[in-house]
């Protein structure tokens, strides 16, 4: 029961729920359709008033059209009136003309002279065939005619500078006058200024050198000549653009023709100051010059202007570099000349010159100081800021070729050569060179072996980065070279002096009278002074090389130890043929002796040392002295003498020697020939002829 | 073509003075003359038989004193001349004399027992030249082309030359120049020249070399310096009549053309030492022979300045073969100058060497030890200066 009534009460409020509803939904629809009326009635209304527009709208068209039919005839009117104006207004200013060109003329207003003539040309040129016009452009003809010949004179007269000139050219051209005349006029006119430049730079040339310096030369000759040719290159070309390629070869012709002689100009100047020694201006004069040569570049590439400054300038470094090779040798020489000067100053007692390795030092660095000095002046042109020095000669061949074969390489060279050249011509009779000089000049030679060649080159080649590829002299050629010049110096200084003892003691031996000769009381004085000039020539070269070796068994004998081993000597397989024990059969001894030995190369190449030096000069001499006696006859006392003698030089002699077997053996042989040259072989004690040599 | 060994002989005592026996043109043989101040010296006459490459020698005695200097007559095998010094109390006096060798000594193919050395034979003395003229004389030299009447010797600073006559028995002063200047000028050695008629004669003093007309007895050139030093021989081109070689102790060889005197036309210098003695070949001058203290004996090759040109050594017979001719043209490159041979059989100076006068490709050098060694020139080139 509960549940139906609970269910009747539901379904009566469900009912009165969709009750409402349904009121609510009545009512809005009532609402609609009420606004829709309203709304038809509103497009009514609007729908008449578009009618009545419309209506008025075709009026105002209507009246429209009326009133531009009225209007058109005026109009039309107007237009003509305005065409006829202006016909009249250029009618006028033809009928004027003549009479302004003629005061433009005289007023000197070309330009606007020009401007008219242009404008009536045309018009003129149309109407001729009317009378009145043709009048006129007789007129204009004349007077533009007149025109044209005060234009030209103005041109030829060219007393106003250029841009006044290439005004003219321009009116003158648009006059009608033909291109190519006035192409040569101007060309010629150009010339004339030009030319001017270029005979007041020749006067400043002068026949003497007072002129101006080389950098003001070139500045006035960059600013006159080649400005003034700029000038006109660039007036040419805007002028003449028209004349196509023909003008630019005229242009480029004449260029060249000028430029040929500023360049000839330029050479002689440079010439003149190739003698100088201020690099430095010289460069920068270099530079201006082809700074300013780099600017027509591109104006008259055709004319080919910058190759050839660049080719000057290229040519000027190349004798620069051989003007400081020359200077190089000319130092050299000089070092040279001193050198001899200072040997050959006198002695002052107790005040000694300076010594050889002093000498050789001041040589040395003052050379170096020279190369450095001329290195330091030829890299100014490679330097930066100079506009050549990117230029590809300047960059490779300048640095490889020029600098590091041509000055440094040459100089080397030539320095090995002029070393040589003493050797060479000195031969005879001792000649001129002091024999210190060819020492001191060996010396020089294995040093700049040794070190000072890759030094410079290493210099040369840090300086000057070479970037060119061609092949260079390597440092090792030099080097060779070098030590070849120091081996040939010094062995002929071995010869001079091997010379000199020679000649003492050929002397010696040629001139006594070896057989009617008393009985020995003293070593000759020879041979002391062949011992005083062998130490002498010790020390000398001791100043300047090392010692060098010696065979060792020398190391620890003194002369004690000689005397002793000479007597021990007689014992030996070796014994000295002058000792009474020894068998006069000297003939079989000494072949014998012969067969143990090694051959003896008397003129044989020394090594860089004072031993080998000494060994060089002493061989020489002990093998003069051998043949000079085997062409004597030698008494009895004559021997002894011989004895005594080459006793004593082997007393003193074989501490200077590598080998002092080799002094025994020349000594024992020279004692032996003189033995056999004896028909009375009768020899001295040896113990005398120790106390006489020990005596002195 | 292996060459031939060289052949050495030794004497007893040291020896200077070597001559080939000039009048014989068949035989191999050398005149060698010692030196000994001791024991009679003595000429050793060697006979080289070249087929047998033996050795077959003579000994005569000559008794005067050591021999310095030899030369052969160039007509009369039997007659030579020697320089020599004497020795009476104590001094030295040097000579010169021209001998005759016993008759059967001269002709070819004597073969003397070689152990009879007791049997040696003296050489009989035909005149001595120069007792009446004092001087030391340094050097003998015989006419080269005339009949061996004429013969020049150089003593101190005169040359002297003599007519030997009655078959050489004695000898007349024909004419005598001397030598001027401040100092002792001794003359070290000369040469008769075999070109112009045999009327020039060219000597050494000191470093200079001197050109002399025998008709005049007068200089007719003079080569001041030709040598650093002491010239000490020469020797004329036997082909080209202007050329002399000369040597010196400056270790050098110089050509010289006696037009101009200021300039070698070549200078040698492959000694290491003072060079004694310089020989043009007899028949082919460019082979130039010279022996030095140092030992060595040097045959040097000097074409360029020969008698023979390059190339002319083809024969102008052979032309029509062509490629042969030409085949031998490409063979024959020019010869440069060069050392052909360096020869170093010696131990002692070498201070005569000689051409034998028989065989162009023979050659002897004798060293102060007294050997005597004989070589041949290189077949090689022999064969190719033939060719």
């Amino acid at each position: 029961m509960d549940s139906e009534t609970d269910m009747v009460r539901q379904i009566r409020a469900l009912d009165s729920d969709m009750q409402t509803l349904v009121y609510e939904n009545y009512n809005k629809f009532i609402s609609a359709t009420d606004t829709i009326r309203k709304m038809k009635n509103d497009f009514r209304k609007m729908e008449d008033e578009m009618d009545r527009l419309a209506t008025n709208m075709a009026v105002i068209t209507d009246f429209s059209a009326r009133i531009s039919a009225t209007l058109q005839d005026h109009h039309e009117r107007i237009t003509k009136l305005a065409g006829v104006h202006a016909l009249l207004r250029k009618l006028q200013f033809l009928f004027e003309l003549p009479s302004r060109l003629t005061k433009c003329v005289e007023l000197g207003a070309y330009g606007q002279a020009v401007r008219y003539q242009g404008r009536a040309r045309a018009v003129l040129q149309q109407y001729q065939h009317l009378p009145s016009f043709r009048a006129i452009q007789d007129d204009c003809q004349v007077i533009t005619a007149r025109l044209a010949q005060q234009l030209r004179q103005r041109f030829r007269e060219g007393g106003s500078g250029a841009p006044e000139q290439a005004e003219c050219v321009e009116l003158l051209l648009a006059l009608g006058e033909p291109a190519e005349e006035l192409c040569e006029e101007f060309l010629v006119h150009a010339r004339g200024r030009l030319e001017e430049e270029l005979s007041a730079l020749e006067k400043e040339l002068g026949p003497s050198p007072p002129a101006p310096d080389v950098l003001e030369f070139t500045d006035r000759g960059g600013s006159g000549f080649v400005g003034g040719l700029c000038q006109v290159a660039a007036a040419y070309q805007e002028l003449f653009e028209a004349q196509g390629p023909r003008g630019g070869e005229k242009l480029a012709a004449f260029a060249q023709e000028l430029g040929g002689c500023y360049f000839e100009l330029v050479e002689r100047r440079l010439a003149q100051e190739q003698g100088g020694g201020d690099n430095s201006l010289l460069v920068r004069a270099l530079d201006r010059f082809h700074r300013r040569l780099r600017a027509p570049g591109p104006l008259l590439a055709a004319a080919g202007l910058t190759e050839s400054a660049t080719e000057i300038v290229e040519r000027v470094a190349r004798e620069r570099l051989g003007y400081h090779l020359q200077g190089l040798q000319t130092a050299f020489l000089g070092c040279l000349t001193d050198v001899r000067q200072a040997l050959a100053a006198p002695r002052l007692a107790g005040k000694e010159g300076p010594s050889l390795a002093e000498l050789l030092a001041s040589v040395a660095s003052s050379i170096q100081s020279h190369i450095k000095a001329s290195l330091a002046a030829v890299h100014l042109f490679t330097a930066k800021e100079v506009s050549f020095s990117n230029k590809p000669y300047f960059r490779g061949e300048f640095c490889s070729q020029g600098v590091r074969e041509g000055l440094i390489v040459g100089f080397i060279r030539s320095m090995c050569q002029t070393a040589q050249s003493f050797c060479d011509s000195a031969g005879e009779k001792g000649g001129a060179t002091p024999p210190a000089l060819l020492l001191l000049l060996s010396r020089l030679c294995l040093d700049y072996e040794t070190a000072t060649i890759s030094y410079i080159l290493t210099l040369t080649d840090e300086q000057f980065l070479v970037q060119d590829q061609s092949p260079v002299t390597p440092v090792s050629t030099l080097c060779a070279e070098a030590r070849e010049t120091a081996r040939r110096l010094l062995t002929h200084y071995v010869k001079v002096q091997g010379l000199v003892i020679s000649q003492m003691l050929r002397k010696s031996v040629e001139t006594r009278d070896w057989l009617s000769t008393l009985e020995p009381r003293n070593v000759r004085a020879v041979m002391k002074r062949v011992v005083e000039d062998t130490t002498a020539i010790d020390v000398q070269v001791g100043l300047l090389y090392e010692e060098g070796v010696r065979k060792a068994q020398s190391s620890d004998s003194s002369k004690r130890t000689f005397s002793v081993y000479s007597s021990s000597r007689q014992q030996g397989r070796y014994a000295p043929s002058y000792t009474p024990s020894a068998p006069m059969d000297t003939n079989l001894l000494s072949n014998i002796q012969k067969l143990f030995s090694e051959r003896i190369d008397v003129f044989s190449p020394v090594e860089f040392n004072k031993v080998s030096v000494l060994t060089g000069i002493i061989k020489i001499s002990l093998k003069t002295l051998l043949e000079c006696v085997r062409l004597r006859t030698f008494g009895r006392f004559g021997l002894q003498q011989v004895q005594v003698d080459c006793h004593f030089l082997q007393l003193y002699l074989w501490r200077f020697v590598a080998d002092e077997e080799l002094v025994h053996l020349l000594l024992d042989e020279v004692v032996a020939s003189a033995a056999l040259r004896c028909p009375d072989p009768v020899p001295m004690e040896p113990s005398v002829v120790e106390v006489i040599c020990e005596r002195g | 073509m292996e060459d031939d060994a060289p052949v050495i002989y030794g004497l007893e005592f040291q020896a200077r003075a070597l001559t080939p026996q000039t009048a014989e043109t068949d035989a191999i043989r050398f005149l060698v003359g010692t030196q000994s101040l001791k024991y009679d010296n003595q000429i050793h006459i060697i006979d080289f038989d070249d087929e047998n490459n033996i050795i077959n020698k003579n000994v005569l005695l000559h008794q005067a004193g050591e021999i310095w200097h030899i030369s052969a007559s160039p007509s009369d095998k039997g007659v030579l001349a020697t320089c020599y010094n004497k020795t009476p109390d104590s001094r030295v006096l040097a000579c010169a004399a021209v001998w005759r060798m016993p008759e059967e000594l001269e002709s070819v193919g004597h073969e003397s027992p070689d152990d009879s050395a007791s049997t040696t034979q003296t050489l009989e003395l035909l005149c001595q030249l120069g007792s009446a003229a004092p001087g030391n004389v340094a050097c003998v030299t015989w006419e080269p082309m005339g009949d061996g009447k004429k013969v020049i010797s150089l003593a101190d600073n005169h040359i002297l030359l003599w007519d030997l006559q009655e078959s050489s028995n004695q000898a007349v002063l024909a004419g005598s120049a001397s030598l001027e200047g401040k100092g002792q000028l001794r003359f070290t050695s000369g040469r008769w020249s075999p070109h112009h008629n045999c009327t020039q004669v060219a000597t050494a003093n000191d470093t200079t070399l001197r050109g002399w007309d025998t008709r005049s007895m007068s200089q007719i050139y003079c080569i001041e310096n030709a040598h650093g030093q002491l010239v000490r021989d020469l020797d004329f081109n036997p082909n080209k009549q202007y050329y002399l070689a000369s040597c010196g102790d400056d270790c050098k060889v110089k050509f010289w053309d006696t037009r101009n005197v200021t300039e070698p036309v070549r200078t040698l210098e492959e000694h290491s030492h003072w060079v004694w003695s310089v020989r043009y070949n007899h028949s082919h001058d460019q082979l130039v022979l010279t022996g030095s203290s140092d030992s060595r004996v040097i045959l040097s090759n000097m074409v360029s300045i020969s008698s023979e040109p390059f190339g002319h050594l083809v024969d102008d017979d052979d032309v029509s073969d062509q490629e042969e001719h030409h085949a031998e043209e490409k063979s024959k490159e020019p010869l440069q100058d060069n050392v052909i041979a360096t020869y170093e059989e010696h131990e002692d100076s070498v201070y005569a060497v000689d051409w034998s006068s028989a065989d162009p490709w023979l050659f002897a050098s004798l060293s102060y030890d007294g050997r005597l060694v004989i070589n041949r020139v290189p077949r090689a080139l022999k064969y190719h200066i033939l060719l």
